[in-house]
């Protein structure tokens, strides 16, 4: 049986709230489409996406067909190695951390460095719900349903100047929220970065939740960045710095172990890893018994090469892997 | 009376090596394994095999200081229960992960070192189990020894695969590497021992 959003959600709400989001879901391939999540008001821990406010909902590539992962799965296996290194690390130790008030640090190439909160740089009406698949180097992979503003939106907002060409996103590191701070697995600050036009694209998104509940502390709550043709480290979690830059800034695991990440990360079945191929990976998702789920074929730019392989057109992927 | 202490000694030890692979299995069928079942079985599998090669090449050392005798008379079974380990961790990853893609499976056998490593620890314990029996004991004389040193390049080899597949950090190595160290040692002090009085003689 195909495990959809629909079951998912019917799985984690009472009838009500699955019947209305039932409603909304026939208008899924209607092109911005809108629906009142007021429904969610009641979920405490909903601060974000609370009553009133409007989630429009993209067609088709933004939102993926392939069956959801459990949400109690997306919540409970995760790399954020600001907890720890083991995938359970997180959901355990990142009850500590503590996400309001949370302001955003804007600098660099700007008119203007500015320190935002969160809602002015992400208002609520633009936020949106994309489906996405997240696509790990170590070979195994997600398909999830974030709510957040395209990255484009936040951008615009930061009115970075034309010599920008890179966007750099630091993590908080705070050795008194974080445990996995404390020892010296990585480099912090986490940072990763992207180019102008990767950053503009229309499918980076800043998520600020998931499964139509604000971002679990775990996957990088408040705010966190998702793009979805690259391997799942790009996306940095819990940003606190946002900073616009002329040449390509130092990103952590490529300053850590560059024959093995590269700066662009765009999954690529053709490039393995030297450790490992990236020829498929283990979906994490539907509704069978876990450990006979089937390995699917790695797609190249994670499925989404129709939308984002023209960023790259005059580039060797090999060496610009 | 020592027929029974060592019987008693030999059904204990079997229980407590068939427990965890008891509660393995109806942790796949009850979902208990979290998100990734199928990195946590090659996880468990890989790490009860080091662990019990560990204990296997634990057993002469702890003779040589206890003059107990029956830990010697564990050690078949517990290297018999490190391949069982070992092929079990090869299982989970050629069928559960990589079931189907075979070609995959072919390449990373040939391309990928940690992985070339990991079949040829397995290939090694495949020789010892399968020269474990009395009959073969008898057969090969003063060969067997010889044969069976084979667990001294096995076991180190076991951890370089654990090591090497670890995205940072050494995983359970940090603790392991070391005492499969001191093991080493205490077995090459002793045959330096012996082969200076040996001389001496």
């Amino acid at each position: 049986m195909k495990n959809g959003l629909r079951d998912v959600l019917q799985a984690e709400t009472p009838e009500a709230v699955y019947m209305a989001r039932r409603r909304y879901l026939k208008w899924l391939g209607i092109a911005t489409a809108s629906w009142s999540l007021s429904a969610c008001a009641e979920q405490n821990d909903a601060v974000d996406i609370a009553a009133g406010t409007h989630v429009s909902v993209d067609s088709d590539p933004f939102t993926a067909e392939d069956p959801l992962t459990r949400f109690e799965d997306a919540t409970s296996y995760n790399n954020f190695y600001e907890f720890g290194t083991g995938k359970s690390d997180p959901r355990r130790y990142a009850s500590q951390l503590r996400t309001t008030p949370w302001e955003i640090e804007v600098s660099g190439m700007v008119e203007q460095p500015h320190t935002f909160s969160l809602t002015e740089l992400l208002p609520v009406e633009e936020r949106v719900e994309r489906v996405y698949r997240l696509r790990c180097v170590e070979a195994w992979s997600m398909v999830i349903p974030w709510i957040g503003v395209p990255l484009a939106n936040v951008i615009a907002r930061c009115r970075p100047t034309s010599e920008a060409r890179f966007v750099s996103f630091e993590s908080l590191a705070d050795p008194n929220q974080m445990p996995g701070v404390r020892s010296s697995a990585l480099d912090w600050p986490y940072t990763e970065a992207l180019r102008m036009d990767e950053a503009m694209h229309p499918l980076t998104l800043l998520a600020t939740g998931m499964y139509r509940r604000d971002l679990p502390a775990q996957n990088g709550a408040p705010i966190r960045l998702v793009v979805p043709w690259k391997y799942g480290f790009k996306s940095i979690k819990s940003i606190k710095r946002i900073r616009f830059t002329r040449e390509q800034p130092e990103t952590t695991w490529n300053r850590m172990q560059p024959s093995e990440y590269g700066f662009y990360a765009n999954v690529n079945p053709e490039v393995d890893h030297p450790r490992w191929s990236q020829r498929s990976e283990r979906r994490l998702a539907g509704d069978g018994n876990r450990a006979f789920a089937p390995r699917v074929p790695t797609l190249p730019f994670n499925g989404y090469a129709a939308q984002v392989a023209g960023l790259y057109r005059d580039m060797d992927l090999r060496t610009w892997f | 009376m020592r027929f029974r202490r060592e019987t008693a000694i030999a059904l204990l030890a079997h229980g407590l090596a068939l427990a965890p692979l008891l509660w393995l299995s109806q942790a796949v069928f009850a979902e208990a394994l979290g998100a990734d079942p199928v990195a946590e079985l090659t996880r468990y599998s890989g790490q009860a095999a080091v662990i019990f090669l560990l204990l296997s090449l634990s057993a002469r050392p702890l003779r040589m200081l206890t003059q107990w005798q029956w830990p010697l008379r564990l050690r078949r079974m517990l290297g018999l229960w490190a391949f069982t380990w070992a092929s079990l961790h090869l299982l989970v990853y050629a069928v559960l992960d990589l079931g189907g893609y075979w070609p995959q499976l072919a390449e990373d056998l040939l391309k990928r070192p940690y992985i070339t490593v990991g079949a040829i620890v397995w290939l090694l314990l495949l020789a010892l189990a399968a020269t474990s029996t009395k009959a073969s004991v008898r057969r090969l004389g003063r060969h067997w020894k010889s044969l069976h040193r084979l667990v001294f390049v096995a076991a180190p080899l076991a951890l370089a695969h654990a090591i090497w597949q670890e995205k940072t950090g050494l995983g359970d190595a940090v603790w392991q590497a070391p005492l499969l160290a001191v093991l080493l040692m205490t077995r090459w002090v002793a045959w330096i021992d012996g082969s200076r009085k040996q001389r001496s003689q």
